[in-house]
């Protein structure tokens, strides 16, 4: 993974500096709460419900087992001894002391961490493919392209009050995995399709919130060297265009449609000309230090066939490790290795939370298992990308005994779910109960795998952190008069086919949730044919025959 | 007499009393002195928000200072404003005038700011660090045509 030099250290190190002084002149009374309040979310600083949050950046998703040692450490020492991780691959902290803020972050510094953009009108985490550089199905690994985005975006000083948050994915596979349809911008790594050379093509303009919207395609193809140069010219357009005068409409999504897609990528093209082939336009030299980061570990040579067969000899002798292996590991592009995701979607613990002692023993197995890295995934889970298949067993052991073996990824029970009412300021209702509530009606694991792959997302609010309009089932915390209500959407999709969901009908009280989502899935399973996911079923019968179930 | 930070340093403002003009009224002027304009004086002009560099481009050679007035400190357009008068090839005074704050300086300055006239009664030296809170950048800006990645050792 990328590694800090001196220049890196030390502009993390002076906005550490930054931060404590312009902390100790809020303290002081020096800078109002309305001058402070982009200083602090351009530190990844909220106040919420009960306390501050902190957002910690966690770039591209990717986690030395060292830095998750001090994730665990800072969680023990400034919060409440556990943190959560979001869907856009960062780490929260619920309870840290506003004061305590820069000490915070100069312990992150100090392991090459930071929580710069976090929040704010600003260019946010560049977010992307967890299994990045191992998947079977890659064309190019994203990673590189990420940090140069990460050093790009990093305190860059004409894009730093945007109107609104600006978030940008990367994928470089056959599968999105970066939800690259729902984001400001989303790159796609492509073969040209006449000299098969691999550049970016550039969506513009998805996002979920108030107004979901799938991305519309800017650019089919670009070189590689023009990325940083395109996206400037993207954002200086957006940044002189976007409305500015409401919250709801200031997202370049709402630009992308009022301006139509031909007249913005016109204003982009004009833009760029002006800057196309300038000192920003990437380097040889630069693109080989950034792709030298990612390189492949020295995996171990081994007998594939004998190591297969002893698998499926351990998995048909003990079928809860059978269905791990089945259900939570992934192709990995190496003959002998297996991708292995961890789900934090224990029922009884909040969708991504995950305490300071998990984090350190994840991190020992990182250690030991997987070549000492760890990734955040936008579902809210853990990978180890590394491991050796004779090895599963083992580790899977391991797991089991620290109750982070939940064969559920991918599943009805893998729920993403936003923090909600619980914690968050903004949400209309509370998500994590309605997630333990699913989770407990549905704790028959093998109706959960007849099911067959299906993502449930709950948002407490429209800001949609749960990404509820891309669940194949979306589930949306409203308010009605002073009460919590529930609003359900069918056929979303974060695949390339991206879709957004349909409102089903009227909401529901929050206690009658697990009854609505039961009779939701006996619709399916009555109309389904063998080969059908939740999905494919839905597409073909539409919304009616679910309507007519749950409001009969 | 007001101060203001110019060039990293508390001075007397040096256009103190002059008229800023609009753009439109740059426009007029520029229109009437013909060909007369090369030679008159230099000339301040005042932008806000909504109104781009692109609205005086035909007149940069004959301006001494633009200020860029900001209605609230949010506003980035300003910052684009200044980055773009710089690519245009303006070289006079920048200034940031209105309501930005202490803390946005050093960003400004990479912007092509050189100028900082406060509205309220800041404390001008002390508000000089803020200019510095960095002293390494990974992007090309005004202050700095190269990347980091083309100056890395």
């Amino acid at each position: 993974m990328y590694v800090y030099d001196q220049y890196d250290q030390r502009m993390i190190d002076e906005r550490v500096n930054q931060y404590r002084d312009q902390t100790r002149r809020f303290l002081d009374g020096m800078i109002s709460e309305d001058e402070f309040l982009p200083l602090r979310l351009h530190n990844g600083l909220y106040v919420q419900r009960l306390a501050p949050m902190l957002r910690i950046a966690i770039p591209y998703g990717m986690l030395s087992s060292r830095q998750l040692r001090k994730l665990a450490q800072i969680s023990r020492d400034f919060d409440k001894g556990y943190a959560h991780f979001s869907t856009r691959q960062n780490l929260q902290l619920n309870w840290p002391e506003l004061a305590e803020v820069p000490d915070i972050l100069a312990e992150l510094a100090s392991v090459q961490m930071h929580a710069v953009q976090t929040s704010g009108s600003c260019i946010r985490n560049t977010t992307s493919d967890e299994y990045a550089g191992v998947a079977a199905d890659e064309l190019e690994d994203p990673r590189p392209w990420c940090e140069l985005i990460r050093q790009w975006s990093t305190l860059h000083p004409e894009f730093a009050f945007l109107p609104r948050k600006f978030k940008i994915a990367v994928c470089g596979a056959e599968q999105d995995r970066a939800a690259i349809h729902t984001h400001d911008i989303g790159l796609e790594l492509v073969p040209h399709p006449e000299s098969g050379e691999i550049g970016f093509k550039v969506l513009v303009g998805g996002g979920l919130g108030r107004t979901p919207v799938i991305g519309s395609v800017i650019c089919d193809w670009l070189e590689k060297k023009h990325l940083i140069t395109y996206l400037e010219a993207i954002l200086r357009v957006y940044n002189q265009l976007g409305r500015r005068d409401n919250k709801y409409t200031a997202r370049i999504k709402i630009l992308v449609k009022a301006m139509g897609v031909q007249a913005f990528r016109e204003r982009v093209e004009a833009e760029w000309v002006r800057l196309k082939d300038g000192p920003s336009t990437l380097t040889e030299a630069e693109i080989s230090r950034c792709q030298g980061f990612f390189t492949a570990p020295a995996y171990r040579h081994c007998d594939a066939a004998a190591v297969t067969a002893q698998l499926q000899a351990q998995a048909a002798g003990n079928k809860r490790f059978g269905n791990w292996l089945q259900r939570n590991t992934v192709d990995h592009r190496v003959a002998g290795y297996r991708i292995v995701n961890i789900a934090l979607k224990a029922t009884g613990y909040a969708p991504g939370d995950i305490s300071d002692r998990h984090m350190e023993a994840v991190a020992d197995l990182a250690d030991t298992y997987s070549f000492g890295e760890v990734r955040t995934t936008h579902q809210q889970n853990l990978v180890l990308a590394d491991v050796a298949q004779e090895d599963l067993y083992e580790l899977w052991q391991k797991l089991d005994g620290l109750g982070l073996a939940i064969a559920n990824l991918g599943y009805l029970t893998d729920i993403i779910c936003c923090p909600g009412g619980d914690f968050c300021a903004l949400a209309n209702a509370k998500s994590i109960p309605v997630a333990e509530a699913i989770q407990s009606r549905f704790d028959d694991m093998d109706y959960v795998y007849d099911l067959g792959p299906l993502d449930l997302n709950i948002s407490g609010c429209m800001n949609a952190c749960g990404h509820h309009h891309i669940g194949h089932i979306g589930v949306l915390g409203v308010d009605k008069k002073g009460a919590e209500f529930y609003q359900v959407s069918l056929g979303g999709s974060q695949a390339k086919d991206a879709s957004i969901g349909k409102i089903l009908g009227p909401s529901f009280r929050r206690e009658d949730m697990p009854d609505v989502i039961e009779k939701i899935l006996a619709t399916y399973v009555n109309l389904r044919t063998p080969e059908e996911t939740f999905l494919d079923t839905y597409r073909r019968v539409g919304l009616d025959p679910y309507k007519e179930r749950v409001y009969a | 007499m007001p101060d203001v930070i110019k060039d990293g340093r508390v001075v007397a403002d040096p256009w103190q009393g002059q008229n800023l003009l609009t753009p439109q009224e740059l426009n007029a002027s520029g229109a009437l002195l013909g060909a007369a304009a090369a030679d008159a004086a230099p000339v301040a002009v005042v932008l806000a928000p909504d109104q781009p560099p692109s609205t005086i481009e035909g007149d940069l050679n004959r301006l001494g200072l633009v200020a860029i007035n900001f209605p609230v400190f949010t506003d980035g357009r300003c910052f684009s404003y200044a980055r773009e008068l710089r690519e245009l090839g303006y070289t006079g005074e920048i200034r940031a005038t209105g309501k930005f704050i202490r803390d946005q300086l050093f960003f400004l300055q990479r912007c092509g700011f050189t100028a900082f006239q406060f509205e309220d009664d800041a404390n001008l030296e002390d508000c000089l660090p803020s200019l510095t809170d960095f002293s390494e950048s990974y992007q090309a800006a005004a202050d700095q045509p190269e990347p980091l990645f083309r100056r890395r050792d």
